[in-house]
């Protein structure tokens, strides 16, 4: 509503019907929130009962009610009700979000930013790396220039990652984003919307970091397609763009998926581009909720490997926070295990829909 | 076979032997072609008769493949290639720059030296020529894949396995393929570039009757390194050497009687 009050004054427009409504309308909803808090500080006053725990020593301690968040009488528990606690606890640090500064709680948001991103960074890369490699192997005059273009992105493998950051800061945050407010955000300047971090950028500054192996790994399934099964369709009368649709780009799928997995590991890895594109310690929402347009490309997101580091190395308390370090650090392979596995048994199920025996 | 009541006319100087009287299918007119610089086809002139097999002989490198591959205009993929003199087909000038490659291509079928399937089911294989031409309807899919198998004397060994992949099959049935591939798109002329070379001689045999039945309903130009295979299957042999045409005309006649010391020499083995 605010947003829509400065579009209109951007516009010219200071007073009228439309700018009266809209501030008779903010009036009405600030006087509702006013109730709601109202209602918060009553509940938050009832919750000031305390219970007092008794240890077998003698001694007691007093809770206050709100800080307890479960309770357990581990002597008195059975083998069948400690798993059930035991599993509700994983299910706790997998599927709930972190309290106490990250160090308590789940770690929920963060393995669900770490999968967008790296879906996303896929998403962008394949196209790209696969257009350029068919170009550069199957289109392009090779010469002098097709070389270097080979060497350069050879290198580029090579650039430290936090250069990429660096690149995706100066680039698509201030260039592309701040572009991107300006064209369609300007009434919520000078807040910016995608002129800032968000998941959107980490995603595509990650792609430009693995574009390389996409490339690589294309071109050399380029280069192992026989030129006889391409002449063999050349001779039934197919264009090039048909030969290669058809015939070469089936027959080089499972190298594509091949790079795509090398990708796809090493961005799930990767965390010092991201500490500058977009990850944050806590975000206060998921890049997608129930709220339109349900995909939020422009909001900052978790991400497990700054976690670790977060949880590991900037928390209060970092004795306490020690499980949990150990915790995220496994999830994380875990994560980058399953999500190779599941490229890799697509590329079998390819491998084994294309070629059996010799070629 | 038609071939005895062929009349032999007068020999000329220009052509490498004699003209031939039955009715042309290709018919080349002093082609010359150069890779960058070096000439490898001298100044060709013959004829190719329609649904007769016709065979060109030589040793390694003297332009049998290179011509072969001019009538697909196959040599339009290398770089450097530069091609004089004309070749029709059926009447058309395919030489002509202008020619839609791909409509010369579907008229033009060619099996490769080496079998060449590609990375898909048996169906895939053949039904790729006609889906190219447009052909969608299952059906119509169906009944082409079979008749091409069937053509090629493949279709009783794969019938029960058409959805397997043609990379399972052994040698002699990947070139059969390649050939059933090849005749899907009912082409008027079939190239064959050395298709048994890599067969052993049970397969060799029965591509060798494959092509005896396809050449009522095809033209079929065979390029080989093996004279028993030309002299076996061919109703005309040519003999290339360096380059050149030396000598052309009936198979028969050319392994009797060889006009030109030359094809003597190669036939008779002593050198080549």
């Amino acid at each position: 509503m605010r947003l829509r009050l400065k579009g209109l004054e951007l516009r010219g427009v200071k007073s009228g019907d439309a700018v009266d409504r809209l501030r008779r309308e903010m009036t009405a909803q600030q006087d509702r929130y006013a109730l709601h808090e109202g209602r918060v500080a009553e509940l938050r006053a009832q919750q000031r009962s305390s219970v007092v725990v008794a240890a077998d020593g003698g001694k007691q301690k007093e809770l206050p009610l709100a800080q307890v968040v479960d309770a357990y009488r581990p002597n008195a528990m059975g083998p069948v009700a400690k798993s059930l606690a035991y599993a509700g606890n994983v299910w706790e640090f997998v599927a709930d979000d972190p309290r106490e500064s990250n160090t308590e709680g789940g770690v929920f948001p963060a393995i669900f930013g770490t999968v967008m991103m790296v879906l996303i960074m896929s998403v962008v890369v394949t196209p790209l790396g696969v257009l350029a490699a068919f170009y550069l192997r199957e289109y392009a005059r090779q010469g002098p220039f097709v070389s270097a273009v080979r060497i350069a992105v050879n290198n580029l493998a090579g650039v430290p990652s936090i250069v990429f950051g660096v690149f995706g800061v100066a680039f698509f945050i201030y260039v592309v984003g701040g572009t991107l407010d300006r064209l369609f955000y300007p009434g919520a300047l000078p807040t910016p919307t995608f002129g800032t971090g968000g998941i959107l950028w980490a995603s595509l500054t990650l792609a430009l970091l693995t574009v390389p192996v996409v490339i690589v790994a294309t071109e050399e399934g380029l280069a192992a397609v026989p030129r006889g099964t391409r002449e063999a369709s050349l001779a039934l009368g197919a264009t090039k763009l048909e030969t290669t649709l058809r015939v070469v780009l089936p027959a080089v799928m499972p190298s594509i998926l091949t790079g795509l997995i090398l990708a796809m590991a090493r961005a799930a890895g990767e965390v010092a581009p991201l500490m500058i594109t977009g990850v944050v310690k806590l975000a206060p929402a998921l890049p997608i909720d129930s709220a339109w347009p349900f995909l939020h490309l422009d909001r900052k997101f978790m991400h497990l490997g700054f976690h670790i580091y977060d949880v590991g190395f900037q928390s209060p308390n970092v004795d306490a926070a020690r499980p949990m370090v150990f915790a995220t650090t496994l999830l994380l392979l875990l994560i980058v295990v399953l999500l190779n596995l599941a490229a890799m048994t697509l590329r079998n199920r390819l491998r084994r829909r294309y070629a059996t025996g010799a070629i | 076979m038609a071939v005895a009541n062929v009349r032999i006319s007068v020999p000329s100087r220009e052509a490498a032997g004699p003209p031939i009287s039955e009715a042309p299918m290709v018919e080349i007119e002093h082609l010359s072609l150069w890779y960058g610089s070096k000439l490898a086809l001298k100044d060709i002139t013959m004829s190719v008769p329609k649904h007769r097999v016709t065979a060109f002989i030589g040793p390694s490198g003297c332009g049998k493949t290179t011509l072969l591959r001019c009538l697909n205009r196959m040599n339009d993929l290398v770089d450097g290639v530069r091609i004089a003199g004309t070749i029709r087909i059926g009447g058309t000038d395919v030489s002509d720059p202008a020619l839609e490659v791909t409509e010369l291509r579907k008229r033009v079928g060619m099996v490769f030296q080496k079998s060449n399937p590609f990375p898909k089911s048996i169906f895939e294989n053949v039904a790729y020529g006609p889906r190219i031409l447009g052909v969608r309807s299952r059906s119509d899919l169906d009944a082409t894949v079979e008749r091409s198998l069937r053509a090629a004397a493949l279709w009783e060994e794969v019938a029960d396995r058409l959805d397997d992949s043609a990379l399972g099959l052994s040698g002699g049935q990947q070139q059969r393929l390649c050939i059933a591939r090849a005749i899907a798109v009912e082409p008027d002329v079939l190239l064959m570039d050395e298709p048994c070379s890599a067969l052993d001689p049970i397969a060799t045999g029965r591509i060798e009757e494959l092509m005896l039945e396809l050449k009522a309903s095809y033209t079929i130009v065979i390029v080989t390194h093996n004279m028993q295979q030309a002299a076996r299957v061919s109703d005309y042999t040519g003999f290339m050497l360096l380059g050149e045409l030396v000598e052309f005309g009936l198979t028969r006649e050319l392994f009797t009687n060889p006009r030109d010391p030359r094809t003597e020499a190669y036939i008779t083995g002593r050198f080549g």
